[in-house]
């Protein structure tokens, strides 16, 4: 799956030594594996059985049976496919958004600066630095920063460029921005370790064979990258389809831009409708899945890592 | 360039007073150059000389400080890269990871819009035997099949000029030999002016017309291989062209044919249109292999200089022939090589000899070796093999 664009070895080892299971490597990989069955499986499992549940007969709210009531699937996809669109729409525009920022950056950084380790350094350290702060504040930050009442607005409707009743918060706009800030430095380190291995010399033999600075960026540089882009993206894509926090009214969201997170949310500790919640879990990470590994696939990244 | 269509022949390149100067050093001062179309050229040198920088700037990779470069009388000078009728094979090859040979021979043409790249690309590929491996990808390839593809995929464009740089390092004696006799096959068959830059002096002997031998970013002396061997104009190209017995002495008397030098207290006759300097302290110098070695004084004879007496101080073997180090007092080591022509060798070590050859052989230098240090060749497989044994033997005494 996912993981596999970033291993170097995909392909199934023929090498005997290999294939023998040493029972010293299974007993290392005990703690590990002890880890994920308690940790992964254990409540992703629990996760599906919940998501089949159906309400007690005369139970009190909250209160469920184990069943087989595959109906809830229907119900919350029939009910919330807005949301569920939005999240991935989101998470798709925030994604390219952020790889439109970060590429250029994560280039000055990895290849133009290379003559300045210091310079490289510094920069590399402001992408990291917003980590040092709590990403509940900066989201909060960026609240205060586009109320009704601040600076930023203030200008806009004084200069025209917003309507009387226009908001920022609340909006499309900046539950986009908001993802988009948030998730830079998860697409800009991957790019930037990938472009900082760019051999130079790729793009001057482009540049030899008659290829213009675009044609060498398209047809040598973008593909050599690839690598970054995909581990990029899907580091920036997967948490944004299912973030909460962005869209959330507390913080750059409103009412009509609810995503997933905020429905699985509102399902599991408001309206306590555990199965409904567990049915959207299991709705979203399952079109992750699907859609990162055909991503992988036909990025077909393997063989240049 | 134009687009959609291939260079009909080589063209000429010229370099018109090219300076190239880096942040703390100067990588080229004031080179002029012209190679003719359809010429295979050399530029000899050892690392960091400038050679590559050179070709950098042909290439259209770097930017002159100053000057002009015409290729087929063009000014290209502010022409990007990607705009001149030129091809590189890299040092490196840089043959790109992500697509196949086929793909990677094709580029070119495809940016330039050629009719039927795919075509053209399994033809070029068919000159340096390897469409059979056509839709690998360049890491499949051993060092010495990347090297072909390179070259397929720089010749493939027909570029009025091609340039190689160092194309040949990375290969093991064998197969450079091979690929050296391949590049020059090509390089007839298909009439492009090659500009090779290399530091090996028997490659650039074997394969170029003329050589350039470039130090400290210019140009000691052009010509042709044999010319350069036999009558080096300065103690550099004296040394780093194969090696030289140097001596250095005032001129004693000069004739209208020849100069005789004293060298502590030998005269050394050297022909007159040999010599590059004809009074006062000159250095004038004679190949190993021209060299004879005598177990006794020989009788004197006007066609031959004299040397000696010399101690051997070491004689070492190498197949074809066997070197000897003569000490000669006043003078110092003389190197020797004779060829193998009985068993065993004709001197040993401690044996007093007496040196002597022809005249003719002799040559009178521009400048003065003392100038310039003994220039050994990185990478000259003669030299390590010495050093190796010289190592060794040490190491054996001692132990």
């Amino acid at each position: 799956m996912a993981f596999a664009a970033f291993s170097t070895t995909t392909a199934p080892s023929t090498d005997p030594v290999a294939r023998r299971r040493s029972p010293v490597a299974l007993f290392l990989l005990l703690p590990g594996i002890l880890y994920l069955v308690l940790f992964f499986l254990t409540p992703l499992v629990s996760l599906l059985l919940t998501s089949f549940q159906a309400p007690r007969e005369f139970g009190d709210i909250g209160q469920y049976d184990y069943a087989f009531r595959w109906q809830n699937y229907v119900e919350v996809v029939t009910t919330y496919w807005p949301h569920i669109v939005r999240s991935f729409s989101y998470a798709l525009a925030a994604t390219f958004f952020a790889l439109l920022i970060s590429y250029p950056l994560a280039y000055f950084i990895g290849v133009k600066a290379r003559k300045w380790p210091l310079l490289q350094s510094l920069m590399l350290v402001l992408v990291i630095a917003p980590f040092f702060i709590s990403f509940l504040l900066r989201t909060l930050a960026w609240k205060q920063l586009f109320s009704d009442e601040s600076f930023v607005v203030q200008s806009l409707k004084a200069l025209s460029l917003l309507g009387p009743e226009a908001h920022v918060t609340g909006t499309a706009f900046s539950v986009i921005f908001g993802l988009t800030y948030n998730f830079i430095p998860f697409m800009t380190l991957p790019l930037y370790t990938t472009l900082e291995r760019l051999d130079v010399r790729y793009l001057e033999a482009g540049n030899d064979l008659y290829a213009s600075p675009f044609q060498v960026f398209r047809k040598v540089t973008i593909p050599l990258s690839m690598p970054g882009i995909v581990a990029g993206t899907l580091l920036t894509f997967i948490p944004a389809a299912g973030d909460y926090i962005n869209a959330s009214r507390d913080f750059l969201g409103g009412t009509g831009t609810q995503m997933m997170g905020n429905v699985i949310e509102a399902n599991f500790l408001v309206l306590q409708n555990y199965p409904s919640a567990a049915a959207l879990s299991i709705i979203l990470m399952t079109v992750i899945l699907v859609i990162v590994s055909i991503y992988v696939k036909r990025s077909g990244t393997e063989e240049l890592l | 360039m134009a687009v959609g269509a291939f260079a009909d022949r080589g063209a000429d390149l010229e370099l018109v007073g090219i300076e190239k100067r880096f942040p703390g050093f100067t990588a080229i001062e004031n080179l002029n150059l012209t190679i003719p179309a359809g010429s295979f050229f050399a530029l000899l040198g050892p690392s960091g000389c400038g050679k590559t920088t050179t070709l950098r700037l042909v290439a259209g990779l770097e930017e002159p400080t100053s000057g002009r470069i015409l290729i087929g009388g063009t000014d290209v000078t502010n022409q990007k890269s990607f705009q001149r009728p030129v091809n590189t094979v890299f040092q490196s090859y840089a043959l790109f990871p992500h697509m196949t040979v086929l793909e990677n021979v094709a580029f070119g043409l495809r940016r330039r819009k050629i009719g039927d790249p795919v075509a053209k690309a399994h033809e070029a590929l068919l000159l340096v035997e390897l469409d059979h491996l056509a839709q690998r990808k360049p890491q499949q390839l051993s060092g010495g099949q990347q090297q072909r593809v390179a070259l397929a995929r720089a010749i493939v464009n027909r570029p009025a000029l091609l340039l190689l740089d160092e194309p040949l390092g990375a290969l093991d004696l064998k197969l450079r030999r091979q690929m050296q006799l391949e590049l020059k096959t090509i390089q007839e068959e298909v009439g492009l002016t090659f500009l090779h830059v290399t530091h090996d002096q028997e490659e650039a002997m074997t394969m170029a017309d003329t050589i350039a031998v470039m130090n400290k970013g210019r140009i000691e002396q052009m010509g042709e291989p044999q010319q350069l061997y036999e009558l080096p104009r300065t103690a550099f190209v004296a040394n780093f062209l194969g090696q030289s017995n140097l001596f250095t002495g005032p001129v004693v008397s000069t004739t209208s044919t020849a100069i005789a030098v004293d060298v502590s207290g030998q005269k050394i006759v050297v022909p007159l249109e040999r010599a590059h300097r004809v009074a006062g302290e000159v250095t004038i110098g004679v190949r190993p292999e021209k060299l004879t070695l005598h177990a006794e004084e020989p009788s004197h004879d006007a066609g031959r200089n004299v040397m000696g007496p010399g101690k051997v101080i070491d004689v070492s073997f190498s197949g074809v022939s066997t070197q000897y180090l003569v000490a000669v007092p006043g003078v110092g080591t003389m190197v020797v090589f004779a060829q193998n022509m009985a068993f065993g060798p004709a001197a040993h070590v401690g044996a007093e000899v007496w040196l002597s050859w022809n005249i003719d052989h002799g040559f009178g230098l521009d400048d003065d070796p003392t100038a310039e240090p003994r220039f050994e060749a990185d990478l000259d497989t003669k030299t390590i093999a010495q050093q190796r044994r010289s190592s060794l033997v040490t190491e054996l005494e001692e132990a």
